[in-house]
């Protein structure tokens, strides 16, 4: 097949660059996906800058500056596919715990010169202001559910990415739950799975890196941490994390908020 | 304390159901008898505070002097006074992550041109299993599998293939769960078949001795290798009184006079939206439930299109993708999942597979991070009988 190979972006916004340096991380798979695609603007990679239009765009991060705001416009207008990566792409990230607070006091404490700064009083997901193709999820993302993104791509078919709980996945690795084994308060039965069960297989409970599952019933699990001894405080942190801004999370947060 | 010293005779045991009497230092030679014999032995282990189903080399395995606390979402290990080896109830793992792994790839394939070639699965040996500590609840759950995967229309190769070569040994149960109610389901604790051994363990007087019923000539075979002796009356009566203990302390009671009935006339009864909320509808009850079979299938590719694989893995009822048809999930709400999920197990499955499909094990009971209760609820729905829900309510019939 002598067809040209399907032109690959990356984009950042605000993010910390731990997603798409997964791309980077794939190791085994870097190769292939080097084979497989046109990487032509991946900052992160290579100076070297291929013009668009774009047949895939990833997009790293969340829309916190007017600037942004702008920029991710003329992102979608030169790309074909636009898959967002990230907690920071899909729900706001950590930085949404700004949306939560009046962001211009967090300016007036952080910077000497705060009127140099501009920014959005809200950390926003891109699908708030593009049309988005695809969301990935993760604080990181899974490398090998990005590859699987890929190639889902690049054979024109639907990625597996799993909505359901990272409940699933613990009983799939035979890990004997945190919450009854232990009484160690688990965010996973309002998680969606991509990460493996990797805190539960450590002992630990879930943080809730991949945002909410599909149907999460929030409200129940807060009840069980209570019991569990949670205070409302605890619960209101737990669900403000990465993906404090994600509707299910921030509800259930703003629910424990005294 | 006098241990009565007892000279290991080694006669051919002669029938099936007879019983006899094997040292707790003998059984060493029990579980050295299977492994001899090519198996790979699994049962009870001790890890992350819980007593799960792993590879066994040999007793010093089994959780020694262990118990555990169960109710509605909690599970917790407990010292024992004594050294029993099987002193507990079923733990967060069953029998079906051997016999139906949660993950299996069926086939590859491979780009031929503008077509595909399929290659199929290596037929890689099945490995040979010996369960080792098989509850009655479990065997029963493996007999309902068997239904399922053997006696249908279509055959599971895989699960044949373990299932063919499974040594059983099973243990009658000492001591009833919190969230047990095996004898309320006909389904225990004493184990009725599907073994080759069963073993009820017996502390009496500082002797720690096994009582050991033959279920098979293979379990007669394995017996001749490990030093017992005919059990006599007292032994008998003395396991007789242990397993009349268990049963009349089930933690758990479930009524299931006309069940079936009552599920079905009860669609939209408001206890199902009552548990909705607190269902969290993270599937952990399918998971741990010894008789859930439910899988789904994901095709993969790799990033060059050129190879291709079909695999298998756990699903169930209570993820949305489940139902999924063209257009969208026929459960959407949680309320139609668990409605769905409960109703199948207590009364569906008896038009289906001719029995019901819980064995009262109570996994999911404690392993639901929440703590609902199957027993509890179908109780609920009893004790209101054919009380509608608002009109309004009842979305999504099924």
């Amino acid at each position: 097949m002598a067809l040209r190979k399907p032109k690959l972006a990356v984009w950042k916004f605000s993010s910390c660059d731990g997603c798409q340096l997964s791309l980077l991380d794939c190791e085994d798979e870097l190769l292939a996906v080097a084979d497989a695609v046109e990487i032509a603007n991946f900052p992160e990679a290579s100076r070297a800058v291929v013009k668009g239009p774009y047949d895939l765009s990833l997009v790293e991060g969340s829309i916190t500056t007017p600037h942004d705001a702008e920029r991710i416009h003329g992102i979608r207008r030169t790309s074909k596919f636009l898959v967002t990566i990230g907690a920071c792409a899909t729900a706001g990230g950590i930085q949404a715990l700004r949306n939560f607070k009046d962001v211009k006091e967090f300016i007036s404490i952080v910077y000497a010169r705060p009127d140099y700064i501009e920014t959005l009083k809200k950390s926003t997901p891109i699908t708030d202001h593009v049309f988005v193709d695809f969301e990935l999820r993760g604080c990181p993302i899974n490398k090998y559910q990005l590859v699987e993104v890929l190639s889902a791509f690049l054979n024109g078919r639907k990625p597996n990415t799993p909505p359901h709980s990272v409940c699933v996945e613990c009983k799939q690795r035979g890990t004997v739950c945190v919450m009854v084994a232990h009484g160690t308060p688990c965010l996973g039965p309002v998680t969606q799975v991509g990460c493996g069960a990797l805190c539960p297989a450590y002992a630990r409970g879930c943080y809730g890196c991949f945002g909410p599952k599909e149907t999460p019933n929030t409200a129940s699990l807060s009840a069980w941490w209570s019991g569990l001894g949670a205070s409302e405080r605890d619960l209101m942190r737990a669900f403000r994390g990465f993906n404090a801004y994600a509707e299910p999370f921030r509800r259930e947060s703003e629910a424990h908020e005294k | 304390m006098i241990v009565p010293t007892l000279l290991a005779k080694t006669a051919e045991p002669s029938h099936v159901g007879d019983s006899f009497v094997v040292e707790r230092e003998h059984l060493e030679q029990l579980l050295q008898a299977l492994v001899s014999r090519g198996y790979e032995v699994v049962g009870p282990t001790l890890r992350d505070g819980a007593i799960v189903y792993d590879h066994l080399t040999s007793t010093a395995d089994l959780p020694s002097g262990w118990t555990d606390e169960q109710s509605g979402g909690t599970y917790r290990l407990k010292r024992r006074q004594d050294q029993a080896l099987f002193g507990y109830a079923v733990g967060p793992h069953s029998w079906k992550k051997f016999l139906c792994p949660p993950l299996q790839r069926l086939w590859q394939a491979a780009r031929n041109g503008k077509g595909l070639r399929i290659l199929p699965e290596e037929e890689r040996a099945a490995p040979k299993y010996a369960f080792f500590g098989v509850r009655a609840c479990e065997l029963n759950a493996i007999a309902i599998q068997d239904k399922v995967f053997l006696e249908g229309q279509f055959v599971d190769p895989g699960y044949k293939a373990r299932r063919e070569d499974l040594s059983v040994v099973a243990v009658n149960c000492g001591r009833a769960g919190g969230t047990c109610f095996c004898a309320s389901m006909n389904a225990g604790p004493k184990a009725a078949s599907g073994f080759d051994l069963a073993l009820t363990e017996l502390l009496q007087d500082g002797r720690h001795y096994f009582l050991v019923e033959l279920g098979s000539t293979r379990g007669a075979e394995i017996l001749s290798r490990v030093p017992h002796q005919p059990a006599n009356e007292a032994d008998k009566q003395h396991a007789e009184r242990i397993l009349d203990h268990t049963t009349r302390h089930m933690g758990r009671q479930l009524e299931t006079l006309g069940i079936k009935e009552l599920l079905y006339r009860n669609y939209e009864h408001p206890r199902w939206d009552n548990v909705t909320q607190r269902c969290l509808t993270c599937a952990n009850c399918t998971i741990v439930c010894p008789t859930c079979f439910c899988t789904t299938v994901e095709d993969v590719t790799d990033l060059t299109g050129e190879h291709a694989e079909r695999w298998r893995r756990w699903d169930s009822c209570f993820t949305v993708d489940f139902s999924y048809i063209h257009g969208g999930s026929v459960r959407a709400s949680p309320r139609s999942r668990y409605r769905q999920w409960m109703t199948h197990k207590l009364a569906t499955w008896i038009d289906q597979f001719g029995v019901s499909g819980c064995v009262g094990c109570g996994r999911c009971i404690t392993w639901c991070p929440v703590g609902i209760d199957i027993t509890v609820e179908a109780g609920a729905i009893r004790a209101s009988d054919s009380i509608k829900a608002p009109a309004d309510q009842s979305e999504d019939s099924p």
